[in-house]
């Protein structure tokens, strides 16, 4: 909120005339009624490997994060441009690999990544389009310095979250909104069910029938998933709902079988069809990707887009833009030591106490190592780690992430944050909704915003011109 | 509409039905309890057979003191049909049919929920059972209300009124069954009037007490009550308007899909040929035969109902 000095940033600057003038005991009481409004709306998540299978709140904070039009506009014009490198990208490693044989990435690294999935190599998924949904993680550290720290180009998760802040925050202030113009966030659902639709595989007749596949009531983002398939009306499916008739993948209704044209899926790769990926997998629909082959059905994300956000990748991403784009990427990278390779390695362990470790494969903020936070302890254990498995991990240096304050107790106070853009791509076009979901780190100088980490939310705002 | 996401509505209301009919059911046994505590073991113990739980019940005890066999009805993690995990899977099955249903009636499914969860944390005192059983009571009428209230007319609204009144038309008839033997003696003094607190129970366990006596005065014959129970056309809990309300919604169903469902004969068949007698043919019958093949027709018609509207996959 505050700029270099002590001076408030200009996009700040209404909010701020207006927070100087409430009442801090009213804040306190939004605050808690914005609690009890979550809980009873069901907009929680279940956390693994707890006892009783719990639903938990993700602390929402009621300070926006508060972006200016010409911020957003740098921002997404270079979240588009990353967009359709990766696109190009995943279309390329499945046909020809020239970016390969060019020499830009290296072969093994492709070849021997889990997250490479070979069934995919010559299928064209309808429209060319591999990421129809992706949340980019972006962490900023100075006025004009935006970093991209991850793609998220698999099944990304939050966007629920983007749109019930902006709602609970409406609710609660109203007053805020007639004041300040804030860009809307809530044609998201209807988008997504166009840019959905406009991918409709070529075996479709007449309007696609668009879905929802989820894991079902136990997962961690089945308010999510039941979310969207609401707002956009369309049903949820889970893989018992599913089977193979007719060569096209259809859903019992009480009525018989109905095609599905477009399923919108979130449940990994692996668990997607027992026949061609993991045969233990009880979520999945056994046949669904031979079906999708034949061009019976779009799977969105397509099968195999793992390999583009795959953090072994990561470092790559500069020249994959430039290599498919012909353009210098507009937004940074964060600077990756590749533990896999030796000297890099050296640099890794001589630094660890400074740096933030990361397995390649992992998420969630599992598995990982936050250097300056870290005890001498946990810092031992995991240089072990590293040393035995060390191709598993890349490294990368603690940013100065920017603060937005939060309420607190004791008022204001500053916490680390970053922002998840949601972006859709169609043969239509990319449309990136303005804003997107700003996770906070609800402990002071914590880096680590996941929610599955006690990370919070609050509702981000881009202004109007 | 999925087959899945029929199942799960059929199911939640039928689960809330049920909650609400246990808190009947402890309430009618608590009060006798109360008031001629020399027949309380035998009041509990027909309540935990109304139930289905009496073996699970003694299994863990031996005898049937209030405070344990309410424990057990309302929260004991033992059973499975307890007050607390009926409601609980009542909310799973509106969490999966969420889609399906208004954010009014959601919202109050979880609430509900969360209320009881919060009020039934630790055992209910039995100064408070009241209490806890008005919250019951209460927080059914708010999900029924939101149901009412804002639910579109459509499939989905058929398949929450066809779990509610399954359930329901199969607790009353059960209720019946637990106290069929006192009716039974009473059968060659019709006309008699008799004071037996049992018939006050009965009729309390449905919630019927003060509107049979505004239909019947002080006159309580085991016959009216039956009558009463099975027959009558007006009466919110009796097989007969359960039946009406179960064909009626079967109606609508075969209607929107342009097809004859066998469920939609069954039902028809269950009023014509169970519940179109007059109530001295169903003494003459034998009251707890009639009520065995009334609770098998209903499960019949449940396990029908799955089939024609493809609640689950079916092999084949």
């Amino acid at each position: 909120m505050l700029g270099s000095g002590e001076d408030v940033r200009q996009p700040y600057q209404d909010y701020k005339n207006w927070l100087d003038r409430e009442d801090v005991k009213r804040l306190h009481r939004k605050s808690a009624d914005a609690e009890a409004f979550f809980r009873k709306t069901g907009i929680t998540f279940n956390v693994y490997g707890q006892d009783e299978a719990d639903e938990r709140l993700i602390p929402f904070d009621v300070v926006p994060r508060v972006l200016s039009a010409r911020e957003w506009r740098k921002l997404s014009k270079g979240i588009e441009q990353r967009v359709r490198a990766i696109n190009a990208f995943l279309y390329d490693i499945y046909h020809r690999q020239e970016i390969l044989r060019a020499g830009r990435v290296p072969v093994e690294l492709v070849a021997n990544n889990a997250a490479f999935l070979p069934q995919m190599i010559g299928v064209n998924p309808p429209g060319g389009i591999y990421t129809h949904i992706i949340g980019t993680d972006i962490v900023r550290t100075g006025d004009e310095e935006f970093y991209v720290l991850e793609d998220n180009a698999r099944t990304p998760s939050g966007v629920s979250y983007m749109l019930e802040n902006r709602e609970t925050m409406l609710q609660m202030f109203p007053e805020l909104f007639a004041k300040i113009k804030v860009q809307e966030v809530s044609h998201y659902p209807g988008q997504l069910r166009r840019s959905l639709a406009a991918c409709a595989p070529p075996r479709c007749e007449g309007k696609p029938v668009v879905a929802v596949l989820t894991p079902g009531i136990h997962n961690s983002a089945y308010f999510e998933h039941s979310f969207l398939a609401d707002q956009m009306g369309v049903e949820l499916v889970e893989g018992h709902d599913l089977k193979i008739v007719d060569g096209r993948v259809a859903m019992r209704t009480t009525e018989g079988y109905t095609a599905i044209d477009v399923l919108y899926r979130r449940i990994d790769d692996d668990y997607l069809d027992p026949l061609n990926f993991d045969p233990q997998s009880m979520l999945g629909v056994p046949g669904i990707f031979d079906v999708y082959r034949a061009g019976g059905i779009t799977i969105a994300n397509a099968p195999g887009t793992g390999i583009s956000d795959d953090k072994a990748l990561y470092s790559y991403m500069p020249d994959i833009v430039e290599f498919y784009t012909g353009e210098k990427p507009l937004l940074e990278n964060v600077p990756t030591w590749r533990c896999s390779e030796k000297d890099q390695l050296a640099y890794v362990l001589e630094h660890l106490e400074e740096l933030v470790v990361k397995e390649v494969h992992g998420s969630g903020g599992y598995g990982m190592l936050v250097g300056p936070a870290a005890s001498k302890k946990e810092v031992a254990a995991f240089r072990a780690k590293l040393i035995a498995n060390a191709s598993n991990y890349i490294a990368q240096p603690t940013l100065a992430l920017s603060t937005v304050p939060i309420f607190t107790k004791k008022g204001l106070s500053p916490r680390h944050v970053d922002l998840r853009p949601f972006v859709l791509v169609s043969p239509e076009g990319i449309s990136i909704t303005p804003g997107g979901l700003t996770r906070v780190a609800m402990t002071k100088g914590s880096l680590v915003v996941n929610s599955s980490q006690g990370g919070g939310t609050k509702d981000t705002w881009v202004l109007e011109e | 509409m999925l087959g899945k996401t029929a199942a799960s509505l059929f199911w939640m209301s039928r689960y809330l039905e049920r909650v609400e009919n246990s808190a009947r059911f402890i309430e009618a046994g608590f009060r006798i309890a109360l008031t001629r505590s020399a027949s309380a073991s035998d009041e509990w113990s027909s309540v935990l057979k109304a139930s289905g739980v009496v073996d699970a019940y003694r299994a863990k005890h031996d005898d049937f003191e209030s405070a344990k066999v309410i424990d057990f009805l309302l929260r004991d993690r033992d059973n499975a049909s307890s007050v607390m995990a009926v409601m609980k899977k009542a909310r799973d099955s509106a969490r999966t049919a969420r889609t399906a249903l208004t954010r009014e009636v959601w919202e109050a499914t979880n609430e509900s929920w969360m209320t009881l969860k919060a009020a039934m944390a630790k055992p209910v005192k039995e100064q408070d059972l009241p209490e806890t059983l008005g919250l019951i009571r209460q927080q059914s009428a708010l999900v029924r209300g939101a149901t009412l209230g804002t639910m579109l007319r459509n499939d989905g609204f058929n398949f929450l009124r066809l779990g509610s009144f399954l359930e329901r038309a199969d607790s009353t008839a059960r209720i019946l069954d637990v106290k069929y033997y006192l009716l039974l003696p009473s059968v060659a003094l019709i006309g008699s009037s008799v004071d037996n607190v049992q018939w006050e129970t009965i009729l309390r366990s449905v919630s019927a007490h003060r509107s049979f006596r505004w239909l019947n005065g002080t006159d309580i014959s085991a016959q009216a009550v039956a009558d009463y129970l099975i027959l009558h056309r007006q009466m919110p809990r009796s097989l007969t308007f359960c039946y009406s309300k179960i064909s009626d919604n079967l109606n609508y169903l075969d209607k929107n899909y342009g097809q004859k469902s066998r469920s939609g004969e069954l039902a028809h068949e269950i009023c014509n040929d169970i519940l179109n007698q007059p109530i001295e043919a169903i003494f003459e019958y034998g009251l707890h035969e009639f009520i065995l093949d009334f609770i098998i027709a209903n499960n019949g018609l449940a396990a029908q109902i799955e089939t024609d509207f493809n609640f689950q996959d079916r092999i084949g």
